[in-house]
């Protein structure tokens, strides 16, 4: 309905709202109003010279009078611009305040607790209490990339660099990531190389966040046991790396929204509250900045399995 | 023995660092600040400098840039190693002479001295 967007677009008080700008700070209602006068005063002007065209000073006036109007809006539009300008500044500095002050205390901990749980003589309590810790820093740490990367990709500087990769090496560090957890809840965790894989050009560690969201949904959405089968393989021009588990599936009414940010289906936050619903959006925005390909197939109840392909550059 | 400079205003962090790098037989020498780090970087003639890009008074950025502009230090190998995770900043301290950019948060620290040693 292009009509309505159109109409909405005209909807200048709820445009304004949206930026929380007042009505004469906002850039497209100022214009809109520009132009209106612009167009009521070449009337008037056209009406004003027709009747007092042996006067040719009423008409000059006329027209200073509204040019000096207009260049006042011009100068309350500039403004709004700068307004929002200054906002979006705000909001990188906000971005790498975060990034820094937020991630230096968490990163030094977690360096911190490896050093001492590599400490001889700790008992099998102390030892436990320090995985405990290292596992929430863990949690956070993931939180506020997930946080930074969504900021970034909506400010449009994900920042990826492509280098060379092995996506087979990628996964099976993650595999080994993963291996204390899945034991623990029963699932097995396998890998199925079809056929020689070559290096790929890729952001490295956009890559193996992109992993290692699928692997962990699909370890975490597997109820009681169950099995987590990797594939990579080589289909002419691409690389094809599937992820497959038997877990909870996702409800067919949840299928278009499953990659859109924050979004956590109904069903998974039965089985798990843990989760920023950023996972899918994140991955999807890297896979497709590198030139690639995402999607899944599932059946409520029966499993899912997730896919992507990037392309092989030469 | 090889030496390594780690320039880096966070007192947990350095001291981190330091313990892990001597652990994995390093000598390490440690600045708080990138003007004391130029110094030991002149003085001792390190194999390798870690660098932070937020540090008090003079920046990692200016570091770096003194450190790749001075004949008796321009071949050391630098690591920037920060929180600043910015495009911008990865390719601005690249076109200065940062060997490799790691973002802290994105690493464990035997990622990190792996790195150091396939560069040594």
């Amino acid at each position: 309905m292009p009509h309505k967007k159109i109409l909405e677009q005209l909807n200048f008080v709820k445009q304004c709202r949206k930026y929380h700008l007042s009505l004469w700070q906002c850039p497209s209602f100022l214009i809109v109003l520009i132009g209106l006068i612009t167009i009521s005063a070449m009337l008037g002007t056209w009406l004003i010279a027709t009747k007092y065209n042996n006067q040719p000073e009423i008409v000059a006036l006329i027209v200073i009078g509204v040019t000096t109007i207009l260049t006042i809006i011009s100068y309350f539009i500039i403004q709004g611009f700068e307004k929002l300008a200054e906002a979006n500044q705000l909001k990188s500095e906000f971005v790498n305040i975060v990034s820094h002050q937020l991630r230096t205390p968490l990163t030094s901990i977690k360096w911190t607790i490896n050093l001492m749980i590599k400490m001889e003589g700790l008992t099998e309590e102390q030892l436990e209490k320090l995985k405990t810790i290292k596992k929430s820093n863990q949690r956070m740490t993931d939180l506020v990339n997930d946080l930074l990367n969504v900021s970034r990709i909506e400010q449009g500087e994900l920042g990826l660099r492509p280098e060379k990769v092995s996506l087979k090496e990628v996964i099976q560090d993650l595999i080994k990531d993963y291996l204390p957890l899945a034991k623990a809840s029963n699932i097995s965790l396998s890998l199925e190389i079809k056929n020689d894989i070559p290096l790929i050009s890729i952001d490295s560690h956009g890559i193996k966040v992109v992993i290692q969201n699928l692997i962990d949904n699909a370890v975490r959405y597997i109820k009681n046991q169950g099995q987590v089968k990797i594939a990579l393989k080589r289909k002419r021009n691409v690389i094809r790396c599937e992820v497959q588990d038997n877990g909870v599936g996702i409800p067919l009414k949840d299928h278009g929204k499953i990659f859109k940010k924050f979004f956590r289906s109904r069903n998974i936050m039965k089985y798990q509250t843990e989760g920023t619903g950023l996972g899918l959006f994140i991955s999807k925005t890297v896979i497709e900045a590198s030139g690639g390909k995402i999607d899944f197939k599932s059946q409520e109840g029966k499993g899912t399995t997730f896919w992507f392909e990037i392309p092989i550059k030469q | 023995m090889k030496t390594i400079l780690l320039i880096e205003d966070e007192p947990s962090f350095q001291k981190a660092v330091c313990q892990f790098l001597e652990k994995e037989g390093f000598q390490t020498k440690s600045a708080l600040n990138g003007q004391i780090g130029l110094a030991l970087a002149k003085k001792f003639k390190p194999d390798l400098i870690l660098l932070d890009l937020i540090l008090p008074q003079k920046d990692g950025f200016e570091v770096l840039k003194e450190i790749k502009e001075d004949e008796a230090t321009k071949d050391i190998p630098v690591i920037i190693l920060t929180n600043l995770e910015g495009g911008a900043d990865v390719e601005k301290a690249l076109s200065l002479g940062a060997t490799t950019y790691l973002v802290k948060a994105n690493y464990e620290l035997e990622e990190v001295v792996k790195k150091i040693k396939d560069l040594l």
